[in-house]
């Protein structure tokens, strides 16, 4: 298989305190990979480091051959790796089709064109509708976002995500604070969605990620503690301490 | 600026085109201006026309664009100037006067616009309204500009070379037209392509980068539109009023337009117009009681804010759950 993101001894200081240290992270192309560890390990500073909003204070990040280290976060997304975010990121006040079509406006070039009427986004809808079927919405399409329960935040989210045709997702906490039935839907849509993509994502807790991803990376202090499958990262006893450790912290 | 909370319901735009709603009242509007030179002194009404055209043009940016400007009069006052002095210097015609007033606050609003946006909120606005300062100074000190006199008896001209408007009510649909048009065309923003961007980056920023939107770019555009406008409306006030003064760049009257926007409904496509409307006419009819104007319309401010959080034209949206 070949490298879809890699970073080499990225490291990001914070006046003194170390939020990431030399990490390397390779995640191959068509993999899921999780990024996981307990609180305070780094994993949302890795994550903004690898999405580029925020700039490390060392180290490399190639995405698809190509170095990106310097490059501005709007740009990576035109690369096709596209991130989400722990809080929903939804436009609360637009509706369900119009959070979709904002994505494909984006993707069919960008939209300065200030003087035309907004009736010219109508021939965005017949796509922005195939998303939002993708990802089970299509009973609220004329919603407010805003109105959405919290799970199907998160699916329109991921619906406006693939509106962009995206090679690579990059999914932060996607189950975070999710019930149950939520976690199992979302879980069925990432696996559905990561088909023919790279996902990583961040995730707090390892039992969510257990059958999800082909390769799981343990975080703790900012340093890499364990990799591999879900099978040898759950024994290592490394990761066993790291986790009640932190507990009890 | 979030405006997720207020209350309705209705998504903003499943309709086609303009909503009747919106099409019944900009006509009742029109119909209203057409007949208020006859029952109201012209240049009254034309004060309130360009005031509610400059208002409209700053709520592009505050209630669209999300970005609190306190420095708005140096794009007013700087269209005001230059528009004056190209109708008594220049001898130009007034609508290539008012044009050349609109390009200048155009330029000045790109050029502000590139410094400031690199700030955000409180700093941005503290970043434009060192900007006025700067420009007021230079009205102060300039020669053109005459310094505490400004520019004065500026002449009224004629339209197109052909059409006198010495007369006021000649030059009152004029106004009617350019200030009308005006705030069509700011409406046509808000609701174009570009426009839906803006919601979507004043609703959610972060995502609208991580959609891959260079969101400075949307940001530097929305200010130079709305300075542009801004320009407008102080460019037709100069052929109005025959005169540009320092009133016009100093910063009470950037505050007064954050007022007008608040007290009508930012973010409402009719509450900057009401909102200007109120402020124009309690100035008018208050002034004789001179220095109380401004504690009047403080006072006016602060129960307004109360009552109507939204402002007036908000909260009436809220109540029949339609955008206004």
């Amino acid at each position: 298989m070949s490298i879809a993101l890699e970073a080499r001894g990225l490291t990001k200081e914070f006046k003194g305190f170390v939020a990431v240290n030399n990490v390397d992270l390779t995640v191959e192309r068509g993999s899921i990979h999780a990024l996981i560890g307990p609180n305070g390990a780094g994993k949302t500073t890795c994550f903004n480091l690898l999405t580029k909003f925020l700039q490390p204070t060392r180290g490399t990040i190639t995405y698809e051959g190509r170095d990106i280290t310097r490059l501005p976060p709007a740009e990576i997304a035109r690369l096709g790796m596209v991130r989400s975010f722990q809080i929903s990121a939804v436009f609360p006040d637009l509706s369900v089709l119009q959070n979709v079509r904002v994505a494909v406006q984006r993707k069919r070039g960008e939209s300065y064109d200030f003087w035309r009427s907004e009736k010219k986004l109508s021939r965005f809808d017949d796509e922005a509708r195939s998303h939002i079927d993708e990802v089970g919405l299509s009973d609220f399409t004329h919603h407010r976002a805003a109105e959405l329960s919290y799970g199907r935040k998160r699916a329109l989210e991921i619906a406006a995500t693939l509106a962009l045709s995206p090679e690579m997702l990059l999914l932060d906490e996607p189950m975070a604070g999710m019930a149950q039935e939520d976690v199992e839907r979302i879980s069925a849509l990432i696996r559905r969605v990561a088909k023919n993509r790279t996902v990583l994502m961040v995730e707090h807790n390892l039992s969510v990620v257990a059958n999800l991803s082909d390769t799981i990376t343990v975080l703790a202090r900012g340093e890499i503690l364990a990799e591999g499958d879900y099978a040898a990262v759950s024994k290592s006893p490394e990761v066993i301490d790291a986790y009640i450790g932190a507990g009890y912290e | 600026m979030a405006m997720s909370d207020t209350g309705i319901t209705r998504p903003a735009a499943q309709q086609a085109g303009m909503p009747m709603l919106h099409k019944i009242i900009f006509l009742v509007l029109l119909v209203f201006l057409a007949v208020l030179p006859f029952m109201v002194y012209p240049v009254f009404a034309m004060k309130l026309m360009c005031f509610a055209l400059f208002a409209a043009a700053f709520n592009l940016l505050l209630g669209f664009g999300g970005l609190l400007s306190f420095g708005h009069a140096a794009f007013f006052g700087s269209a005001s100037y230059v528009a004056a002095h190209a109708a008594k210097v220049w001898g130009l015609t007034p609508e290539l006067a008012v044009l050349s007033g609109t390009v200048a606050a155009a330029i000045l609003g790109l050029a502000i616009g590139a410094l400031a946006i690199r700030r955000q909120g409180i700093y941005f606005a503290m970043v434009t309204l060192a900007f006025a300062q700067m420009v007021y100074f230079v009205a102060l000190q300039a020669q053109f500009t005459g310094g505490e006199d400004g520019i004065q008896s500026v002449p009224r001209g004629d339209l197109f070379g052909l059409i006198s408007l010495r007369d006021n009510v000649s030059l009152y649909f004029f106004v009617l037209a350019v200030t009308f048009g005006g705030v069509l065309m700011l409406y046509r923003i808000v609701h174009s392509p570009f426009g839906q961007v803006l919601k979507a980056i004043r609703e959610n920023e972060p995502r609208a980068i991580s959609l891959g939107y260079n969101v400075n770019r949307y940001k530097l555009m929305v200010f130079t539109l709305s300075a542009t406008f801004a320009g407008l409306a102080g460019a037709t006030k100069s052929q109005v009023f025959q005169l540009a003064s320092l009133t016009d760049v100093h910063w009470t009257m950037s505050g007064e337009v954050v007022l007008m926007t608040l007290l009508g409904g930012m973010g409402t496509i009719f509450g900057p117009l009401v909102g200007a409307a109120i402020i124009v006419t309690m100035q008018n009819y208050l002034a004789t009681f001179g220095a109380w104007v401004t504690v009047i319309q403080g006072v006016i401010f602060v129960i307004g804010v109360m009552l109507f959080r939204e402002g007036i034209v908000g909260v009436i949206a809220r109540w029949i759950k339609r955008p206004l």
